[in-house]
């Protein structure tokens, strides 16, 4: 056999049968008899369900039945969707107005949207676009608000501490003058407001007719109770989390025994409790707002979970870090806040979306207290009898919005897995 | 009193609306400007919201008319869907100021409990649903029949008892859930399916299987149990219970006189004087109640009579076409009686 020189080597192409698509399908599909078989059986097996589905959801189909009994015998009953969209979505708020909900949600979408953007990730960014989300999603679902001078006092004692905390030995004495005058107007304005020196002022922001949190319903109600419910679990949880493993025994006690108490127990159990215990404890005619009760067991909830989850990403890094920041003169709150968390959160950051999606789809459960969110109202639809009968279209769509927004966080959370380790992929 | 919610920029505050469901009385509720009202979160004919967000039911109308009687307006009510676990505590909490909520009057809840029971709006009971292809007519000829029942109810040992009563024989099909149960009539697995009546009614429009039609069966006329429906009240404002049993004795009353909300102007004009006394033409009635003398016309124009009431939501008028049953006038053979009003 002679060699032929590598230049007049003739390429060949390869065999048609093991390239382009016909190459793939061989490989893949029918690489050996038994697959061949499996893939045949399969395909058979999915044809003859997907043409039974679109057969009953398509072909067969009543778009525009006026009532239920017009879509009997029929495929599915989309008509029913039709007619109940806006009970779904948007639940008992009035209906001439639900035009609010609407852009609610659309406010709240962008705010979430924007916010997945990794460039949006300074606190300051954050901050700007949390306030004016939320402020607009509260204005359109209330219709009007009234911020009490107590607020904005808060507001002035709450940046004054966390400036001084974390500007300390950084700032120039005018900036930390800066947070000393507003954190000292802070504390003094609100000993004066509850002495009852200073007045009961309140800012009012009055557009629209007040809607109140009882006639709230549907996707707005969901996405209110997970996203804030979350967005206040989660500095809480951190807190918790830090707490947990703080060297001062009553704190470590009390931070354990708290997360390990909410953990230990159902999310319904804590609703309940909310709902149909607190009200017991409380003097006759003191009440809650049932939706703030609900929220704030959400958050409860929440906080004991992302403790957990903040407390691994803690535990991952190592010693070295915490020696380096102490070496450094950090103070603790420098330490945790430029060191040790931008460390911690970035390994944690998928298993907390994992915990926001589980969130989301818990958040139903507060139908259990007679709150119309996104599920209670698609039972309501089920309920009025001139459509009563048909809960597969109703359970189906709800499936699919809520598929929507969970499938979408967890391609989110893909994305910044690939994203986050950039750095320490080879 | 913080009746409004404050909301910050950035952080969104919902401070407690303390206060807002302030005291027992009449004069808490008039200050307020409105009724708060628990309704059941969600049941055929009684209460639910409509494709518009709306309440509507037969319970929905009891907080109508009555805020009608109190503000001459029937829309001055604030619903708050409770289940049946929450709704004694939202009462006893004063979360709400009365319960439309589907609530049997029985002497424990009347008294342990502390609340008070307004007039029977709905009477309600245990009944037989069968498949009209057995030509059954009376429950009395289900000798020997299987029958599909929920445990650990009252509806199992009431069933039992009448069977006993009746020296009759039966084959229990005992099945947890109540999808798992209807399914089970409806495939034929049992002759008899035995429920509270509304809910058979309601059961036998919304649940019936493709393919076959809610004519298929039929619901007996025999009421083994009683479940009379009425609004709640707590204990220590007299004067809000007065007002919401009369209200209910109103639009009885109403039908009575043959008074609808299309004629009750034309009735203004009636020389009967107890019309006259009840619409307020002879002044009287409201005062003693301390509402507005229109309350009675106020009631039967803005929400209907007890009849427009029952056939709108439950009766012939809608879907799910519940016999009068016990709760025709006592005039026409029921149980529904007004003591007079005067």
């Amino acid at each position: 056999m002679t060699d032929v020189p590598v230049g007049e080597r003739k390429q060949l192409a390869p065999p048609v049968d093991d390239s382009g698509p016909l190459g793939w399908i061989r490989r893949n599909l029918f690489s050996s008899w038994g697959n061949g078989i499996t893939t045949v059986v399969l395909i058979a097996a999915l044809a003859w369900i997907l043409s039974w589905f679109l057969d009953w959801a398509v072909f067969t189909a009543n778009f525009t039945a006026s009532t239920g009994a017009e879509c009997r015998g029929q495929g599915a009953c989309w008509a029913l969707i039709r007619e109940k969209l806006r009970l779904i979505f948007f639940g008992t708020f009035p209906y001439e107005q639900q035009w609010r909900p609407l852009l609610a949600i659309i406010a709240m979408l962008a705010m979430l949207i924007t916010t997945s953007d990794r460039r949006m990730w300074r606190p300051w960014r954050l901050l700007a676009i949390w306030s004016v989300g939320s402020f607009v999603t509260f204005l359109l679902m209330f219709g009007q608000i009234h911020i009490p001078l107590s607020l904005f006092l808060a507001v002035a004692l709450v940046v004054g501490g966390v400036g001084l905390a974390f500007r300390q030995g950084i700032g120039t004495p005018l900036e930390m003058n800066a947070y000393r005058a507003l954190a000292a107007v802070g504390a003094v304005g609100l000993v004066l407001r509850f002495a009852g020196i200073l007045p009961a002022w309140k800012l009012p922001i009055t557009p629209f007719s007040y809607v109140e949190t009882g006639l709230w319903g549907g996707l707005p109600v969901t996405m209110i109770l997970a996203t804030y419910g979350l967005l206040f679990a989660f500095p809480y949880g951190i807190l918790l989390a830090l707490g947990r493993r703080s060297n001062l025994p009553l704190i470590k006690g009390l931070c354990v025994g708290f997360i390990e108490l909410i953990r230990g127990v159902p999310l319904i159990s804590l609703l309940i409790m909310a709902s149909v215990m607190l009200p017991l404890f409380l003097p006759t005619g003191v009440t809650f707002d049932k939706f703030l009760r609900a929220q704030v067991a959400v958050i409860l909830f929440a906080g004991a979970y992302i403790a957990e989850t903040v407390r691994g990403g803690l535990q991952s890094l190592p010693k070295g870090q915490f020696e380096a920041a102490d070496a450094m003169g950090l103070n603790y709150a420098q330490k945790t806040a430029l060191i040790i968390l931008p460390q911690a959160l970035r390994v944690v950051i998928p298993p907390l979306i994992n915990t926001f999606i589980g969130f989301f789809k818990d958040t139903s459960l507060v139908l259990i207290i007679g709150i119309f969110d996104f599920l209670n109202t698609a039972n309501q639809a089920l309920v009025d009898p001139a459509w009563a009968g048909y809960p597969g279209e109703v359970y189906l769509f709800a499936a699919f919005v809520y598929f929507i927004f969970c499938y979408s966080m967890s391609r989110y959370s893909k994305y910044l897995e690939v994203e986050l380790n950039k750095g320490t992929r080879r | 009193m913080h009746k409004t919610l404050g909301v910050s920029l950035g952080l969104a505050v919902l401070l407690a609306s303390g206060g807002a469901m302030a005291g027992k009385d009449l004069d808490a509720i008039k200050a307020k400007g409105h009724v708060v009202c628990g309704v059941p979160t969600g049941t055929a004919g009684f209460a639910l919201a409509d494709s518009q967000g709306k309440w509507v039911g037969l319970d929905v109308d009891v907080c109508r008319a009555v805020s009608a009687a109190i503000f001459g307006d029937s829309e001055k009510v604030k619903y708050v869907p409770l289940t049946a676990q929450q709704r004694f505590t939202a009462l006893q909490s004063g979360e709400v100021d009365m319960l439309s909520n589907n609530t049997t009057w029985t002497l424990t809840r009347d008294t342990a409990l502390g609340f008070d029971f307004g007039a029977v709006t709905y009477y309600d009971g245990q009944a037989f649903m069968v498949s009209k292809k057995l030509g059954v007519k009376s429950a009395k000829e289900l000798n020997g029949a299987t029958i599909c029942v929920q445990p650990g109810t009252t509806t199992e040992l009431n069933l039992a008892d009448y069977f006993r009563a009746n020296k009759m024989t039966f084959k229990p099909v005992v099945i947890e859930k109540v999808e798992e149960v209807r399914a089970a009539f409806f495939s034929g697995r049992c002759d008899v399916y035995t429920n509270d009546s509304s809910a058979l009614y309601s059961t036998r429009v919304a649940n019936v299987p493709a393919g076959q039609s809610p004519d298929d069966y039929i619901v007996l006329p025999e009421i083994i149990s009683k479940e009379p429906l009425a609004p709640v009240m707590r204990h220590g404002d007299n004067q809000f219970v007065d007002i919401v049993r009369w209200t209910q004795y109103a639009m009885i009353e109403a039908e009575e006189y043959g008074i609808t909300s299309k004629n009750v102007d034309e009735m203004l004009k009636s020389e009967n004087p107890a019309i006259k006394r009840m619409l307020g033409v002879t002044p009287g009635m409201g005062k003693a109640l301390g509402v507005d003398e229109k309350w009675a016309y106020n009631i039967v124009k803005l929400v209907g009579n007890y009849g427009e009431s029952f056939d709108r939501h439950v009766g012939k008028d809608s879907i799910l076409k519940i016999d009068r049953g016990l709760n025709r006038l006592w005039s026409q053979g029921g149980l529904q009686y007004a003591p007079p009003i005067r």
